[in-house]
């Protein structure tokens, strides 16, 4: 088990303080200056070195994201940009952030942007999150008054903004043009990729879109070494990781781990088990709803990291670990992700438009089995005609759970179709 | 549907409200003053007793420079825009997957009993609007439901008509889980990490 000294958010349940006497207490803003004076290359080298891979899902590495931005300025600002947008089903690690470790990622935005020669960095936070944005705000504030930000943040002579700005609802500002576009004010449809938005981003601007958990490690990453870094876990996917163990365990809750753990280790030690022990456990999904389910001979064995999850057939994605005990209706599981992506379909691009909302209805019907068997392989056929499709990877989400669905559960799907044509027949 | 919330036939912004925008506009290049129609709409909602009026509309685009239609796009795209008249007390409750392992539909089925509406509609009073969100993001401590700006979590059906009844009787609930042994996202019983860490230090927001 990770050792607390190598934790980086010790006050991720919000026993202390998160204001700033409470952060500094804790080792957040020590020799920011410093860090800064280091300068650009060294610290896109440290990200490099520490093999730090965005938290946000897709798992690209940080170090690299950031070496994208322009080198020269083209009379053009640089903007960063911090996904705050949580909400994939399953995922509550950013929330604990910004509620109680506010300052962890005020002051990765400073270096962070520092980095990317950015004049300001707005944080997009969900719109439900109002506590949490109120949080984040008065933290900026505090630093403002402290001379973190501002026209000579951290006596480095860089001045750096740091904004908080609030969403109203929408599942797919997660996508990072789709953020951007509501960060101008509209609506919240993605962007066809080129341009990035590393060129062309937010106001026509070079820009960079992070994850809120990618952004606060990097103080301390900086502060301790990239070698620190990326001593743990595993090649390729090191370091430690906010987890979220939601549904049938005894004790559901967040906890921040080493890359690379054994998932029944993970439930057992932090979530109190499986309900009614391991041997109850049905299936698992390991990295918020858009990523295929693992049954549990799978769960028995499989490593907690983009690779090992990877090599499943499924994703670390935002590392949102979703137990389903026996007693799951685990058609009905799936049916339930298959609605909630078809609200949340953009409605920009047609199969992901129509097809959410096909998959969904015929989702609906196989949790009674009131359908024909062939309809079985006509959803995955339609899943394959989202999947890839689609500007966004929201198609990809949507057609995911069902393809994973299919592939470990097909015969209860099958089996409910028949049982419903028996009962017909006999009445 | 009877309901006392006034439609409102023109809108502006209060003397504290424009002083509000203004700030929020300084956030934005000077050029980009369309980057402030969701803070704005949110708080021109809350002016509006809830929801947000063609009326509102038209004011927030004629400040902001931008065509009608372009804020009704807006307004109309994210879902915590109520485009119309909500009650008093708006409760959100969370069913997607993660919510409903940990039994939403307990506190589903209380919340429908306890107001006698179901979702989307609200009571003849026009005290309370019940809506069904979609993963409010707070799924280890599910289920959970969002009112003002907190949300309740860990509930089920005795704990929700509890919600309710005081809410009825015009207290605020204290936010958070809504079971006695448990610390926000830490698990119950207590952390299995960062002991050291987890004396309560002035740690309450």
């Amino acid at each position: 088990m990770l050792a607390d000294k190598d934790r980086i958010f010790t006050n991720l349940y919000g026993y202390q303080r998160w204001q700033l006497d409470g952060a500094k207490a804790r080792g957040d803003w020590q020799g920011t200056k410093d860090l800064l004076a280091k300068g650009v290359d060294w610290i896109v080298d440290e990200m490099k070195s520490s093999g730090l891979r965005g938290r946000g899902g897709a798992g690209f590495p940080t170090g690299l994201k950031w070496s994208f931005m322009p080198k020269e300025s083209d009379g053009r600002p640089h903007y960063l940009v911090v996904n705050a947008d949580e909400g994939e089903p399953g995922t509550c690690k950013d929330r604990e952030i910004m509620r109680h470790d506010p300052h962890k990622l005020i002051e990765g935005c400073l270096v962070a942007g520092f980095a990317m020669r950015a004049c300001a960095a707005y944080i997009y936070i969900r719109g439900e999150f109002i506590h949490e944005a109120d949080v984040l705000d008065a933290a900026i504030q505090e630093a403002y008054a402290d001379g973190l930000l501002g026209e000579d943040a951290c006596g480095s002579g860089y001045k750096f903004d740091v904004y908080v700005h609030r969403g109203a609802g929408a599942y797919i500002c997660g996508e990072e043009t789709a953020l951007i576009e509501s960060l101008e004010g509209k609506k919240g449809q993605p962007r066809l990729k080129p341009p990035f938005p590393a060129n062309v981003g937010l106001y026509g601007c070079p820009t960079t879109v992070n994850n809120v958990e990618s952004i606060a490690v990097a103080p301390t990453i900086l502060r301790r070494g990239g070698a620190w870094f990326a001593g743990l876990g595993r090649e390729n996917n090191t370091g430690t990781k906010l987890f979220c163990i939601s549904g049938h365990v005894n004790n559901p809750c967040n906890v921040e781990e080493e890359m690379g753990i054994p998932l029944r280790e993970l439930i057992e030690k932090h979530a109190g088990g499986v309900r009614g022990g391991w041997d109850n456990l049905l299936a698992i999904i390991p990295g918020g709803s858009s990523v295929h389910m693992l049954p549990k001979s799978i769960c028995d064995t499989v490593l907690m990291d983009f690779d090992s999850l990877r090599a499943e057939g499924t994703g670390l994605g935002t590392a949102a670990v979703i137990v389903m005990d026996k007693s799951t209706d685990i058609v009905r599981a799936i049916a339930r992700l298959s609605s909630f992506y078809a609200h949340e379909s953009c409605g920009q691009c047609t199969p992901c438009r129509e097809g959410t909302g096909w998959m969904s209805r015929i989702m609906q019907r196989l949790v009674t089995g009131e359908a024909e068997i062939e309809e079985v392989d006509l959803l995955l056929d339609v899943t394959k005609k989202i999947e890839g499709h689609t500007i966004c990877a929201l198609g990809d989400a949507a057609a995911w759970p069902i393809q994973g669905l299919l592939r470990h559960f097909r015969p209860e799907v099958e089996r409910r179709i028949l049982d419903y044509k028996k009962g017909r027949n006999a009445a | 549907m009877n309901i006392s919330v006034r439609n409102a036939e023109s809108f502006a912004f209060t003397p504290e409200n424009m002083e509000w925008a203004q700030g929020q506009l300084a956030k934005y290049p000077e050029s980009r003053r369309q980057s402030g129609v969701m803070p704005l709409l949110t708080r021109a909602q809350e002016q509006n007793n809830g929801w947000v009026s063609v009326p509102v509309m038209e004011y927030i685009a004629d400040l902001l420079g931008m065509a009608y239609i372009r804020v009704h796009e807006v307004a109309s795209f994210y879902t915590m825009y109520n485009l119309k008249p909500v009650g008093k007390h708006v409760i959100e409750v969370c069913t997607t997957t993660p919510c409903w392992l940990r039994g939403s539909d307990d506190v589903v089925a209380a919340c429908k009993d306890e107001l006698g509406i179901g979702f989307g509609d609200t009571t003849d009073d026009g005290e309370f609007t019940l809506l069904e969100v979609e993963c409010a993001g707070a799924c280890v401590n599910a289920p959970v439901i969002a009112y003002r700006k907190e949300y309740y979590e860990d509930l089920d059906g005795d704990s929700t008509r509890n919600f309710i009844k005081a809410i009825k009787n015009g207290d605020l609930p204290v936010a958070g889980p809504q079971t006695t042994d448990r610390h926000k996202s830490a698990p119950a019983g207590g952390p299995t990490t960062l002991k050291d860490f987890c004396a309560v230090q002035g740690g309450q927001e």
